[in-house]
């Protein structure tokens, strides 16, 4: 069971945020069913992908889903982060005033991504973009 | 207890989503910021919110979250009722703040056992 997925991610456009994540999970739930990494999983799906839409100006997502694990992994051209280990403190967003009216911008969504994921890396270039590596295992399969 | 007997219970308006009515109900969550609700919120709770824009819908649905309820009669937003009514989610509604709907389920949920 070897499967790639990969999504183009637009930014700045909110009305599709979450697509998908939605996609990832109807996959998943025909793939291993009810299982707790699908929950894990997708609140990292969503997470990034909100991201790019927030606060870059265009992403790509790539899933491989494998027999043990699921990577993902987002890229984004955007302005990048310039000091990742605040970028990661709960409450620090850097969202304008219209995202936050939303109810987004509290400054939670990397956390998250980091706690529903095994493997976590965030790395970004100032001024050219920023990618995400996830992967989640599925043990006890 | 399903979300039908929350509906009759309160009197809250049924926005979209019938079909998802007959979802059980396991518990709650308030929140307005979307983060808190994907990252805390739990399957089979009601969440109840301010916020009416289709991103509501997409973590309801993603999260399995039994339904949206709306405090101080905000009304749900065209797209985001298209959007409930595709996923099976129900939007519902209240004219009360959200201290005084949250109580009153919390109470319920607590006399019925259900939290
Ligand atoms: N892809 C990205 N490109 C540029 N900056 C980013 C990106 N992802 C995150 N950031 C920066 O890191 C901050 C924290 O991100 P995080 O997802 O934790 O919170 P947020 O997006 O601001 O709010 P939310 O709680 O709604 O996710 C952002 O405000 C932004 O400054
Ligand atoms: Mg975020």
């Amino acid at each position: 069971m070897v499967m790639h997925f990969e999504y183009d991610i637009e930014g700045g456009d909110f009305s599709k945020a979450g697509n998908v994540s939605s996609l990832l999970k109807k996959t998943l739930k025909q793939l291993v069913g009810n299982h707790k990494i699908v929950k894990r999983i997708v609140v990292s799906m969503y997470e990034a992908e909100v991201n790019v839409v927030a606060h870059a100006y265009s992403g790509k997502v790539i899933i491989d889903i494998d027999t043990d694990k699921i990577s993902i992994q987002v890229k984004d051209k955007g302005p990048g982060i310039e000091d990742i280990e605040q970028a990661m403190q709960d409450g620090y967003s850097t969202a304008s005033e219209k995202v936050r009216e939303m109810g987004f911008g509290a400054g939670m969504g990397l956390s998250n991504i980091k706690n529903n994921s095994d493997e976590f890396e965030l790395t970004s270039k100032l001024g050219e973009g920023t990618e995400l590596k996830i992967v989640a295992y599925l043990k006890n399969l | 207890m399903k979300i039908s007997d929350i509906v009759e219970q309160f009197n809250l308006e049924v926005f979209s989503g019938k079909e998802g009515l007959a979802r059980e109900v396991k518990g709650g969550y308030v929140s307005d910021l979307l983060s808190d609700v994907m990252g805390n919120s739990k399957e089979g709770q009601l969440w109840i919110t301010l916020q009416t824009h289709k991103n509501v819908m997409a973590i309801a649905s993603l999260k399995d979250l039994a339904a949206v309820i709306l405090v101080k009669s905000f009304k749900p937003n065209e797209d985001t009722v298209k959007q409930s009514e595709l996923e099976g989610v129900p939007i519902l509604g209240t004219t009360e703040n959200t201290f005084e709907i949250t109580g009153k389920i919390f109470q319920y949920l607590k006399e019925n056992e259900i939290i």
